[in-house]
């Protein structure tokens, strides 16, 4: 990006520099949502459903781990990726893989949190059908995560909005190398150390703009689909 | 299709259910066979709604045995119930049928025919791709008998089914249990509506602080009931 | 139902799993963990941009201070290091973490304070300057992050006599960051700080800050480069990494260095053939 450049220039120029970091910040935490609700979501609605002892304690420890601090996600993703670590030789260290890994770790925690809540009411309200109608365990699961789509939909939003907000594990583990791991919150604060205060705001609006279109489209999906399904 | 093993008869043996230290059902020794619909009337708290759901199997008695078909397994084979407000399923009315298909074991390839058949019964077949929240309660409720006769159960158990339900989504209810009674569906019901009573019961068991006080045909208990206590509840007093 | 959610979750993983590195094994590229003066002057956008021109490899670039990035290259996650703390540099290589040291530029540190000089420190030497600062307990802000800049820093007061493990008080700020974000607070807290020259001039946000102590002869500060030891990390691209090497060290790489200007002000200058 050049220097003393104006946000809203870069955006209407259709600078490359610029719209490379977006598609980055957006599919390493697109793909960090997916990720973390295809681990948490299960697992949230497994917790709702299942008894056994120790489940409180269980409960309260993922509620815990919403507020895991982002940076030091990213120092324990760092040591287990670097080549002085365990998973080294997969080479993953400063890639947007190792960011997408990082995120998914900070919001599975969240995702399965919200659906365990989500899942624990709706199943005090279907459980007396769901057990008349001899429904087995794993189909109780998926039948309740269906019928609370709309309800998990603002969690996948919040586990979105945290990862595209966060810089402390893609700094870390991503290394903000300049066309590869660069994104939208690490070229903020680049921008900002380089002293570019106008253009970290600027860019830092243009983040926050696309996060309220992504949220304006998803809330704008669930409302027709309610219409549809009721 | 699962292995059609009877759930009837259902034998309660000194059957208990307590809430904490009271007793909700107290030492009741009850056989639910086929046969004519048998209605459960009695004051709020006497324990019908937890007799249907120990007929149904969703609770376990705290004492007492209780068995369908001779067995102690309580899993549902063929039996189904339906609730004062039923719970419908986020998705289209026949939608909600081909779950309970899906549940009863009915094979993918033969649910088709069937939902349609089902809504037709009772009489949703024009409202098939509505979503089901959107139905009336008169509707829903039509939904949730559609869905427990998917289960082809022998066993029909209903609770209050119209107590929220005007006078037309009650009879429309109405006829489909008396069709299912015709059919061959052993149909035990809890109802406040004496009327009701009188046009759908073959029998009647009066249900009073947990206990079964009486249990004849329906004309002889509306013309000639046993304890005082059916007699002051005929008449509308409130029985303590 | 499921189908659709598991599309979703495989899509993620392939995502998070796919590495367009190590998958495109046809794109040469090394890691460089260098600096943070090096990034924030600019240096490293004008000069990388020729150097993959001239061989095709393209430079990875993480930037931390000196210190962290020594340490990076010790657990193997950079292929060379480009920094500028000569002490740091030679335990680095004694260590046997890398092949050999070139020189490769140097530049200059200079004392940034407020325009009004609060300490009254203008146009003196470092020592004195520091001392007075000490002395007078007027806020200043260090790097606190082992980079070549804060062990300058570090230098320097002992130069000047002062024990600034003890001498520190609340005045003296560390803050543990680059030198951007250390420039930006100085500006914020009215402070002085010692920064690079390179940075200093590309930086944007000067506020009220100028330079008041250069040319000092103990405010020299040299560059150094160095191959991580393949033998140490056989995964360690060496042939591009030497290559890299060799370039930034050869007469061209040099000219280059040379030529990167801001505002027609020169920010490094190469001495590679002073040996190392």
């Amino acid at each position: 990006m050049p220097d003393h450049a104006n946000a809203w220039d870069l955006i209407v120029s259709g600078d490359e520099a610029l719209y490379a970091i977006v598609r980055l910040s957006l599919a390493v935490s697109l793909s960090a949502v997916a990720l973390a609700a295809a681990i948490g979501m299960p697992l949230g609605a497994w917790l709702a459903l299942t008894r056994f002892p120790g489940r409180q304690v269980a409960v309260v420890l993922l509620n815990a781990m919403m507020g895991l601090p982002p940076v030091v996600v990213g120092l324990a993703v760092y040591l287990l990726l670097s080549r002085a670590g365990p998973l080294g030789p997969m080479g993953l260290l400063f890639t947007p893989s190792a960011m997408a890994i990082a995120q998914t770790i900070l919001i599975a925690p969240i995702l399965a949190a919200l659906t365990r809540q989500t899942i624990e009411d709706l199943w005090a309200e279907y459980r007396d059908e769901l057990t008349a109608m001899h429904v087995g365990p794993l189909a109780r699961m998926t039948t309740l995560l269906w019928d609370a789509r709309f309800s998990l939909l603002t969690a996948l939003l919040a586990g979105f909005g945290r990862a595209a907000a966060e810089v402390g594990a893609v700094m870390i583990v991503g290394g903000n190398i300049d066309g590869f791991t660069r994104t939208m919150t690490t070229a903020i604060a680049l921008e900002t150390s380089k002293g570019d205060l106008p253009l970290a705001m600027g860019l830092g609006l243009v983040l926050v703009a696309i996060v309220i279109a992504i949220n304006a489209a998803v809330w704008g999906t669930r409302v027709w689909s309610e219409r549809q399904v009721g | 299709m699962r292995a059609p093993s009877s759930d009837l008869p259902v034998v309660l043996e000194n059957v208990s259910l307590l809430s904490g230290a009271t007793p909700i059902l107290d030492e009741l020794n009850l056989t639910i066979a086929q046969g004519a619909p048998t209605l459960i009337v009695g004051p709020n708290g006497a324990g019908k709604t937890s007799l249907l759901r120990l007929c149904m199997g969703l609770v376990t008695p705290s004492s007492g045995r209780i068995t369908w078909g001779g067995r102690p397994d309580p899993a549902p084979h063929r039996r189904a119930i339906v609730f004062q407000r039923p719970v419908m399923l986020r998705r289209s009315a026949s939608a909600n049928v081909a779950y309970a298909l899906a549940q009863a074991g009915v094979p993918r390839k033969a649910r088709a025919t069937r939902i349609a058949g089902l809504l037709e019964r009772v009489g949703l077949a024009d409202l098939a791709q509505r979503p089901a929240r959107h139905l009336s309660s008169g509707e829903q409720q039509r939904l949730a008998l559609a869905r427990a006769l998917a289960r082809d159960p022998e066993l029909l158990l209903l609770d209050e089914p119209t107590a929220s339900l005007d006078p037309a989504a009650t009879r429309g209810v109405e006829e489909i249990i008396a069709s299912a009674a015709q059919s061959g569906i052993k149909i035990v019901m809890a109802s406040h509506d004496l009327g009701q009573v009188r046009r759908l019961a073959g029998e009647v068991i009066f249900l009073l602080r947990g206990r079964v006080h009486e249990r004849e045909s329906t004309r002889a208990f509306f013309d000639q009931p046993v304890t005082p206590e059916a007699a002051s509840f005929l008449r509308g007093d409130l029985v303590i | 139902m499921i189908s659709r959610l598991g599309r979703l979750a495989l899509a993620g993983l392939l995502l998070v799993l796919a590495n367009p590195a190590s998958a495109a094994d046809a794109e040469r590229s090394i890691v460089v963990a260098s600096t943070t003066s090096t990034q924030d002057s600019g240096l490293f956008g004008y000069l990388l941009p020729i150097f993959k021109q001239k061989t095709g490899i393209t430079v990875k670039v993480i930037a931390q201070g000196t210190g962290q990035a020594l340490d990076t290259a010790r657990r193997g996650d950079a292929d060379v290091v480009f920094v500028h703390a000569k002490s740091q540099e030679e335990k680095f290589l004694a260590e046997g973490y890398g092949v050999k040291r070139y020189d490769v530029m140097y530049n200059d540190f200079v004392l940034i304070g407020p325009k009004s000089d609060p300490a009254g420190v203008k146009g003196k030497d470092i020592a004195t300057a520091l001392k007075t600062i000490s002395r007078k307990a007027i806020p200043y802000v260090s790097r606190g992050d082992r980079s070549g800049t804060h062990t300058a820093e570090l230098a320097l007061w002992k130069r000047s006599g002062i024990d600034i493990a003890s001498a520190k008080g609340a005045w003296y700020r560390e803050i543990g960051q680059g030198m951007g974000a250390a420039l930006n607070t100085a500006n914020a807290m009215g402070a002085y700080v010692l920064s690079d020259r390179g940075t200093w001039i590309s930086f944007q946000n000067k506020g009220d800050l100028d330079i008041v102590v250069e040319g000092d002869k103990n405010l020299f500060n040299q560059y150094g480069v160095m191959l991580v030891n393949p033998d140490k990390f056989p995964h360690v691209k060496k042939e591009d990494g030497q290559a890299f090497v060799d370039w930034v060290v050869s007469p061209d790489g040099q000219a280059t260095i040379a030529n990167y200007r801001i505002n027609g002000q020169q920010l490094f200058f190469p001495d590679a053939e002073k040996g190392s």
